[in-house]
């Protein structure tokens, strides 16, 4: 399969002056100049920064490539060297195919004109001729659900019936690859689940979309693959589920798999200390990514070192809002005697279709527990950390809905429906 | 579009390519670093042509919404100025009018004047004035200024019923032939006021001084053009020394064409003439060098 977009190491440096006052007036221009001639002050505008920093990939025709990474990573300016909207410092890139650019709803809309010269001002800018807007003016106006409203000037729009034209008109667009960034973060859950569908009918029809976004859960739902960006570079190219995984994991300073080599280091007392924690698949392999469906294991290893009071592993799952899904130990008759002295390795296996999607953190210790107190022998907060992604195949919790879908568990309940 | 057309592509891998895209292989844009002197793609220009014609129907549109008088003041600001002028210069300081009636020597020269006025305060700042589409999507920039020249002539040729209705009024006619060339008076002085929009609005994306700047040089601007005056009436030095200013070469040249009034010397306008390429090629080039850093210091 041909590439549709090849990037080959694209850069771009901005002045750090060119960003912070986006424009000056000619007399501080001159003041700088005469005070530099007089060797009074050092051009300290001329500090450096790249925002893109040799920034390779390819994206291949009618896939989905996510871009994701933290504010002022470069995603933006990717975005906009790609659209042509500003050029590279250096490199080079090749876009093979119609190109249709999403930077904002509504872009270039004005308040004067009404929603029917607003369409056809709007989709003449995003690229489209007269002639094919002419062609889906029904169909636009269909979906935006303004039709009472076409002949009014903008201006007295709501700012959700603003959005939704705009969107519709963006909705309409039939390029062969799409450029898109944080569309969705505009608009109520509503409008943010219908700009998902219409992006997923998008690339369910064999076109190329390059989507930026803060909303992981639309980037492992619509992207194959995910690239992620640091300081201007790829930090990692790769399947989107477990890039974003990896995202998450380094914002929140925790990783699937913690191990303490040293006995004496390791988190602890005299009578236990724990060597290891780790995320697990079925398979025994540490993931940092796990499907919503499929179980996964926190894997605990601890060494006894005295025969004590009675002691048992524990686990507590937290979400990302630090609300506590739950807690859980091993009931098993074991835990009740005292454990004999050795290495132990405990499982703790969270069933498919239990977890909310996101990223989870784990805090792991092995307690001694009375019955109303328990005290802790070794405990770690936040030990270990894994991403649990819905792709959405209409087989777990949330069906075929896409947009956002609250709660700390996520079980998948069995119903009975029966006609009275 | 409808769902079968979405999902067809993809539920027959391999089938043909939907119709729109069998006219030719598929576009590449090869983006890479700006050339240092980048040259004008006019086989760009011609694909975003209608993109041209939407600002241009854009602009005008919305200049006449919401005003209560509307299209009236197409006509009611150069009769106004030309009312003006007429008492001030015609009456009392008695400035030369060459063989034409005095009213209408006034009106023929502000109507270009005003044209040169709008389009070039117009194209100098629509940069600035489109910043949000400068900054979130990808157009040829030089369709902006472009467009913004394009808009006054809307209110020129409007304007141009009063002037029929003076012509009727003081019984002045075309000079023949020479009227086919008055839309060419017309282009120099589209050809001057784009050249110099170009130049301040790649400046003017740096600099928001341009909007002070304009209007002290606008208000000079018709008393070294011959506006209130007949340009052949002063001394010759003088003339030549006008002559550098391309708006002489349009406002004599357009009473020689329209209302028959003497000819310009034909040296003067080809220095005029001369001037305005210079100008025009230098703006544009300076627009276009600029042009790929717009969106990063707008």
């Amino acid at each position: 399969m041909p590439a549709a977009i090849v990037a080959e190491g694209l850069s771009k440096r901005y002045r750090i002056g060119e960003l912070q006052a986006s424009y000056g007036t000619l007399r501080e221009s001159i003041t700088r100049g005469v005070k530099h001639l007089a060797g009074r002050e050092h051009y300290h505008h001329r500090q450096e920064i790249w925002a893109l920093d040799d920034v390779s990939f390819a994206v291949d025709e009618g896939e989905v490539l996510g871009v994701i990474g933290r504010n002022g990573a470069g995603k933006s300016t990717l975005l906009r060297v790609l659209t042509r909207i500003t050029s590279p410092t250096r490199g080079r890139a090749e876009i093979r195919g119609r190109v249709g650019s999403l930077l904002e709803v509504g872009t270039g809309f004005h308040p004067e004109l009404t929603g029917r010269e607003n369409i056809y001002l709007n989709g003449s800018i995003l690229g489209m001729k007269r002639r094919e807007i002419r062609g889906r003016l029904d169909e636009i106006v269909e979906f935006s659900g303004i039709e009472t409203f076409l002949d009014t000037p903008v201006k007295r729009y709501s700012s959700g019936m603003y959005v939704r034209l705009a969107f519709s008109v963006a909705a309409h667009l039939e390029p062969q690859i799409l450029l898109v960034d944080e569309v969705l973060a505009v608009g109520d859950a509503e409008f943010q689940r219908r700009c998902l569908g219409r992006m997923e009918d998008f690339s369910l029809s064999g076109r190329t979309v390059l989507f930026v976004s803060h909303n992981m859960q639309a980037i492992t739902q619509l992207c194959d693959r995910a690239i992620l960006l640091e300081g201007g570079r790829v930090a990692l190219d790769g399947p989107s589920q477990r890039v974003v995984a990896r995202y998450l994991q380094e914002h929140a300073g925790t990783g699937s798999e913690r191990s303490w080599p040293e006995l004496a280091d390791a988190p602890g007392d005299a009578q236990v200390r724990l060597r290891s924690v780790r995320v697990v698949d079925e398979d025994g392999d540490v993931v940092e990514s796990a499907d919503i469906r499929q179980p996964v294991g926190i894997e605990l290893a601890f060494s006894v070192l005295t025969e004590g009071p009675p002691i048992v592993p524990k686990v507590k799952l937290v979400d990302e809002q630090g609300q506590v899904a739950f807690n859980a130990i091993d009931t098993d008759a074991r835990w009740h005697e005292p454990t004999a002295p050795g290495d132990y390795t405990a499982t703790a296996w969270i069933p498919g279709n239990l977890l909310s999607e996101g990223l989870t953190l784990v805090d792991v210790a092995i307690v001694e527990l009375g019955t109303v107190r328990f005290h802790h022998h070794a405990g770690v907060a936040e030990a270990v950390s894994f991403h649990v992604q819905d792709p959405g195949e209409g087989d777990s919790a949330r069906g075929l809905f896409l947009g956002q879908w609250k709660g700390v568990v996520r079980p998948l309940l069995s119903w009975d429906t029966e006609r009275d | 579009m409808t769902e079968t057309e979405l999902h067809e592509p993809s539920a027959r891998p391999g089938a043909a390519p939907p119709a729109e895209e069998v006219a030719g292989p598929a576009p590449v844009f090869v983006i890479r670093p700006a050339a240092r002197w980048p040259h004008l793609d006019i086989s760009e220009l011609w694909h975003y042509r209608e993109l041209l014609g939407t600002f241009v129907w854009r602009d005008v549109v919305v200049r006449y919404k919401q005003t209560f008088l509307g299209v009236a003041w197409a006509l009611l600001v150069p009769v106004f100025t030309a009312v003006i002028y007429v008492v001030i210069f015609g009456r009392f300081a008695k400035f030369p009018s060459g063989n034409l009636p005095y009213p209408i020597l006034v009106f023929s020269g502000l109507l270009p004047m005003q044209y040169f006025t709008s389009a070039l305060t117009g194209s100098s700042t629509s940069l600035i004035q489109n910043i949000n589409l400068v900054t979130k999507v990808y157009f040829p920039r030089v369709l902006l200024p472009l467009s913004a020249a394009m808009v006054p002539i809307v209110d020129f040729v409007l304007g141009l019923s009063v002037l029929l209705v003076m012509m009727f009024w003081y019984e002045t006619w075309p000079n023949g032939l020479a009227l086919l060339l008055a839309p060419a008076f017309i282009g120099l002085a589209f050809v001057t006021a784009l050249g110099i929009g170009f130049f301040l609005s790649a400046v003017n994306v740096r600099y928001r001084d341009v909007p002070y700047v304009i209007p002290v040089f606008m208000s000079v601007l018709p008393f070294v053009s011959g506006v209130p005056y007949a340009v052949a009436e002063i001394p010759e030095h003088w003339q030549w020394i006008l002559s550098l200013n391309p708006m002489t070469s349009v406002i004599s040249g357009w009473r020689w064409a329209v209302l028959g009034a003497n000819a310009p010397v034909p040296g003067q306008v080809a220095v005029g003439v001369a001037v305005a390429v210079v100008l025009f090629l230098g703006g544009l080039a300076f627009f276009r060098s600029s042009e790929p850093r717009f969106a990063d210091t707008i």
